[in-house]
């Protein structure tokens, strides 16, 4: 450091530049200014009272790269304007170097692609709503094949992966149960906070009982419970598939005369169809003991008055359709996660991008979904 | 030569995983602007070596020095410092995916270099010209590349800051036979011209002939043979002999001899 990068002196009609110093990556920026400056200066590549330049390199200590670039750069300036530029002291390894140099950066650059901020916002607003619609396209798709592989597991049932099955299902259902069942508990004991609070005005805090179960069961466990697995498993799905098309494990599969979708995705929805009753029956189990608990500690209610109570609010009616819901739910949000796993493209940001969608359009889709239900069954009558 | 101090010196190098032992007190010396290629048999445990010594395999026993500075005794600053003199070049590209090219190859620029966008994409072009990559793909996607072309673009990033040492993971495995000997001659007029060390491991003779200045044979966790080429096709170890005096070793070695 502390050595001048380059000094000029103007010999006649001639522009004699000196060179010191290390024209190396770190003092790269430095150098730039430095050259541009000669270069665009008063005795500069563009000015008349010069005709040639002379560069002495002899006094670089070190070069690199960046450095043979930027003298190649600084000679282009010249040479460029149809005049001479030499340069003198490379030791040999420098020529060689700035040999290598000297061919680069010939072509212009590709232009960058130019960006109308108008056109880019209808650009954005199309393709959102392509996306959108890709997405329906994509799970209509998805429920085709995994149909049809369904059918043909059917009909040879001995071709259907037993083993992954059960692996999933000890994923998404088994070790998921320790913390639905305490988030439903959590749950049913708010509610019945809430319910015991409010009624308590009016001297009916027996319909808490009556909130809660009926919420429970209809509503509440199975959409929390949905949820939960979509966070939980539907996004796992996503990404696993997802890193699996990245790494060109679906490409491989498929040569070999197997099909994705009964390999992967028909275990991973029946894994889920399977798991969302199951899981949705132990978390409205936990939310009405933890209502229980509740309407014990906080409302004095004995347990068997809450018992009693809980007998006479809620019918077979209430479970049927809470039950009904789950494997429709589990069903869509394993479509959803595996069309979405399988549309990611080749960078880690898609692989991102699609998780997340995975995981807003499952909720998105089972909220749907259980308004119409509410509109199916107060149709008829349950 | 053997008085100037080794740029990348280990001893008694011992790495495994759980129960297998992979590198086994293995010793090694890099010297000063050498292409120095590294070979063994499939799970040698070559790669392994190459990570150990950049610093993303932990080692149970040993010591490793590079550029004069012991790994263990170093501070962070000191340790990214050593880093940006070394560049890598992993065996699969490990190419940001989602970078572009040119992006990819800018970004060890843009995070240690205070230099201009101008210089910076200039540069980019540059190494990217330099490894046989015309600009046109500097805005293409890493998932949009061949496999040679991944391997070129991860060069040029391996390359971006000049490094002093540069650690090469099987560089033409998977290139065309002509795109290939460019690469080999490539790698060599670098050496040459930016007096780089080069830390190649390869399965590619032609490669061993065309580039290396020595070759050390890596089998039984240890390095089972070390010096130029002739060493190597006189040496005595079965495996060397089995590598160098096979069917397609011999024949290279012929060709190069009647040349
Ligand atoms: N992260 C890891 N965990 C466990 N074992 C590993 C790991 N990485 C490598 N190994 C093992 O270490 C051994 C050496 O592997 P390495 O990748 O170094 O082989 P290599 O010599 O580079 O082979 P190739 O020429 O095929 O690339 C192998 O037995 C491998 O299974
Ligand atoms: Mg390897």
């Amino acid at each position: 450091m502390g050595e001048a990068l380059l000094t000029q002196k103007l010999v006649g009609d001639r522009l004699e530049l000196v060179a010191g110093g290390s024209w190396t990556a770190p003092y790269a920026g430095e150098l730039e200014t430095e050259i541009d400056r000669v270069a665009g200066g008063p005795s500069g590549a563009k000015s008349t009272k010069t005709t040639d330049v002379s560069i002495d390199m002899g006094g670089v200590r070190e070069l690199d790269t960046f450095g043979a670039w930027l003298l190649e750069r600084l000679t282009r300036q010249w040479t460029g304007a149809g005049r001479d530029a030499v340069v003198v002291g490379l030791p040999q390894h420098g020529a060689d170097l700035v040999e290598e140099m000297h061919g680069v950066n010939r072509e212009p650059p590709p232009p960058a692609p130019r960006h109308n901020p108008i056109v880019s916002v209808l650009a954005a607003i199309g393709r959102g709503t392509t996306g959108f619609a890709g997405s329906f396209h994509t799970f209509a798709q998805m429920l085709g094949e995994t149909g049809l592989a369904a059918a043909r597991v059917l009909v040879r049932p001995s071709e259907y992966r037993l083993t992954s099955t059960v692996h999933q299902f000890d994923r998404v259902a088994l070790q998921a149960v320790p913390i639905i069942a305490l988030i439903t508990f959590l749950i049913g004991a708010i509610l019945a906070q809430q319910g015991i609070f409010h009624f308590r005005k009016f001297g009916a805090e027996l319909y808490a009982v009556d909130l809660v179960g009926i919420l429970v069961l209809r509503e509440i466990g199975v959409l929390i419970v949905a949820i939960m697995v979509a966070g939980r498993s539907g996004s796992s799905y996503t990404a696993e598939l997802g890193s699996m098309k990245m790494r060109e494990e679906i490409d491989a599969l498929r040569t070999m005369g197997f099909d994705p979708v009964e390999v992967l995705v028909l275990p991973r929805i029946i894994v889920l169809v399977l798991a969302l009753p199951a899981l949705t029956f132990l978390g409205s189990m936990a939310a009405l003991y933890g209502g229980g608990i509740v309407a014990w500690l906080y409302g004095g209610m004995s347990p068997d008055i809450y018992i009693a109570r809980l007998t006479d609010a809620i019918s077979l009616t209430h479970f049927k359709v809470g039950m009904i819901k789950a494997p429709f739910m589990g069903l869509v949000i394993g479509l959803v996660a595996c069309a979405e796993g399988l549309r990611v493209k080749g960078s880690a940001e898609s692989l991102g991008i699609q998780t997340t969608k995975s995981v807003v359009e499952s909720i998105f889709m089972v909220i749907v979904l259980d308004g119409l239900f509410a509109i199916f069954f107060a149709s008829i009558g349950m | 030569m053997s008085e100037t101090p080794p740029v990348i010196k280990v001893r008694d190098l011992v790495v495994g995983f759980g129960t297998q032992t992979v590198l086994d007190h293995l010793d090694m010396d890099v010297r000063p602007s050498e292409i120095l290629g590294v070979v063994g048999a499939s799970g040698a445990g070559k790669s392994v070596l190459l990570r150990t010594i950049i610093g993303l395999i932990p080692r149970r026993e040993g010591s490793i020095e590079v550029l004069g500075k012991d790994l263990d005794r170093v501070d962070e600053n000191e340790r990214r410092a050593l880093e940006r003199r070394w560049g890598v070049l992993f065996q699969q590209g490990a190419l940001f995916s989602s970078l572009t090219v040119k992006q990819n190859v800018q970004f060890p620029m843009r995070e240690n270099l205070d230099i201009s966008q101008r210089l910076m994409d200039e540069m980019a072009y540059a190494k990217l010209e330099l490894v046989g990559l015309s600009p046109r793909d500097g805005e293409k996607f890493p998932s949009e590349l061949s496999g040679g072309m991944t391997k070129r673009v991860a060069l040029a990033r391996a390359l971006a800051l000049d490094p002093e040492i540069v650690f090469l993971d099987e560089p033409t495995s998977g290139l065309d036979p002509i795109s290939a000997g460019d690469f080999d001659e490539l790698i060599r007029t670098l050496q040459q011209t930016l007096e780089i060390t080069v830390f190649m491991v390869t399965h590619d003779l032609e490669s061993l002939y065309n580039a290396c200045d020595r070759i050390a044979v890596l089998a039984d966790g240890k390095v089972a043979a070390e010096g130029t080429i002739s060493v190597m096709l006189e040496s005595q170890h079965p495996w060397v002999k089995m590598y160098f005096q096979g069917k397609r070793g011999s024949s290279l070695a012929d060709r190069e001899l009647t040349q």
